[in-house]
């Protein structure tokens, strides 16, 4: 499943795309991420597999959370992307 | 007291066929949103009783409200229900719930029960977010974006809009369809730019069912971009209160080209719907362990 998690406003939009087919649930992204965005949850639909999300409190507020690692040109490859081994995730910005 | 435009109507409905004395499975799924909750019963995976209520300040004593609603006039009680799944934005605080699950997961589920296994694209309007989701005939979610954060394509701009009209809401449908011409839409990134160009419009002299048009046509449009981003494969179908909106309904289907399905119960429910069904589902396996 693509699971886009985030916003549209005025200034643009906003999403990471967490596509829960691909991620193995391995929690590498929830260490890598500075500020935390990632947790793991229970897939909904296949027992006892473990997924990786977008927590709750960051999903109204992306483009901050994310802007210590996306400076505005000339950004590094992204820790969260660097460490997930089966490219589960992208930003849609 | 002043008149609240904005105050649409509570629900509740208990099915006429079906009774819980007759049933060997009771499970139940509540949905707490920021704007209104609902709870839903199910005897053996048939649709029970329902209610949709304001969800107002306190998120737990909603949980709580809505569940009681629902088995209002039933007999039934809470020690009668087998399982309780919460979802929606207030379902980590339903202490009497055993489960949460995400609402995602709950409209494809409760829209597949609604709806029939066809539904493939559906779009739940809620009070205060957006999302389109994918699913299978299964009701399994395949892909879906949520807008997290705009009041522009939700029931709480609505609201907004209903009471800087003085228009009650359940009018605002049927008004905004009852126009001459389709007047251009207001802004649709920001509900409060909406709402200040809506009050432009009044003072130039357009008539209130015009202005809804207009409104009516920018909610519209902006979730038609979202479901764009998405990709419609029909079926395609509408959840949440929105749904209940003819005028917005109308043009979201103008703007996709596709027609959706009629609901067989209120779409309002789809959340909670979809978190009884899992709790039926969670409830027949427990059973089979013990």
């Amino acid at each position: 499943m693509k699971a886009h998690y985030g916003y549209t406003d005025g200034s643009g939009s906003y999403y990471i795309i967490l596509d829960t087919d691909r991620c193995n649930g391995c929690g590498k992204c929830v260490e890598a991420c500075p500020q935390g965005v990632f947790g793991l949850v229970d897939d909904e639909f296949e027992e006892d597999v473990r997924v990786a999300t977008v927590q709750d409190e960051h999903r109204r507020k992306l483009k901050y959370s994310c802007s210590s690692c996306k400076p505005t040109h000339g950004a590094p490859p992204l820790p969260c992307v660097v460490a997930c081994e089966p490219a589960a995730i992208a930003h849609a910005w | 007291m002043a008149q609240e435009y904005w105050r649409w109507e509570e629900g509740k409905w208990i099915s006429p066929e079906v009774d819980w004395r007759n049933g060997r499975n009771i499970a139940a799924g509540i949905d707490v949103g920021s704007v209104s909750s609902q709870g839903v019963i199910v005897v053996d995976g048939e649709l029970y009783a329902f209610s949709s209520i304001r969800t107002g300040s306190d998120s737990p004593e909603a949980a709580r409200r809505a569940l009681e609603r629902a088995m209002e006039d039933t007999g039934l009680t809470m020690e009668g229900i087998g399982y309780i799944v919460g979802t929606g934005y207030g379902r980590v605080n339903i202490p009497f719930a055993a489960k949460a699950i995400t609402e995602i997961a709950c409209h494809a589920r409760g829209a597949n029960y609604i709806y029939g296994p066809t539904v493939r694209t559906l779009l739940d309007m809620g009070g205060q977010d957006c999302k389109a989701i994918r699913c299978d005939e299964r009701g399994k979610v395949t892909a879906f974006l949520m807008n997290d954060k705009c009041a522009a394509g939700t029931g709480r701009g609505m609201e907004v809009m209903a009471d800087l009209l003085a228009v009650p809401i359940g009018d605002v449908g049927p008004r905004s369809l009852d126009v001459e011409a389709e007047p251009d839409p207001v802004s649709s990134t920001c509900v409060v730019f909406a709402k200040s160009e809506a009050m432009g419009l009044m003072r130039k002299g357009w008539n209130v069912n015009l202005v809804l048009a207009a409104y009516c046509s920018a909610m519209a449009h902006r979730v038609v971009t979202l479901l764009e981003r998405m990709g419609i494969e029909e079926a395609f179908a509408i959840t949440g209160g929105i749904a209940k909106n003819v005028g917005v309904v109308r043009r979201i289907e103008q703007g996709i080209g596709v027609t959706g399905l009629k609901p067989r119960v209120d779409p309002q429910i789809a959340g909670a719907l979809g978190a009884a069904l899992f709790a039926d589902a969670l409830l027949q396996r427990a059973a089979k362990a013990a």
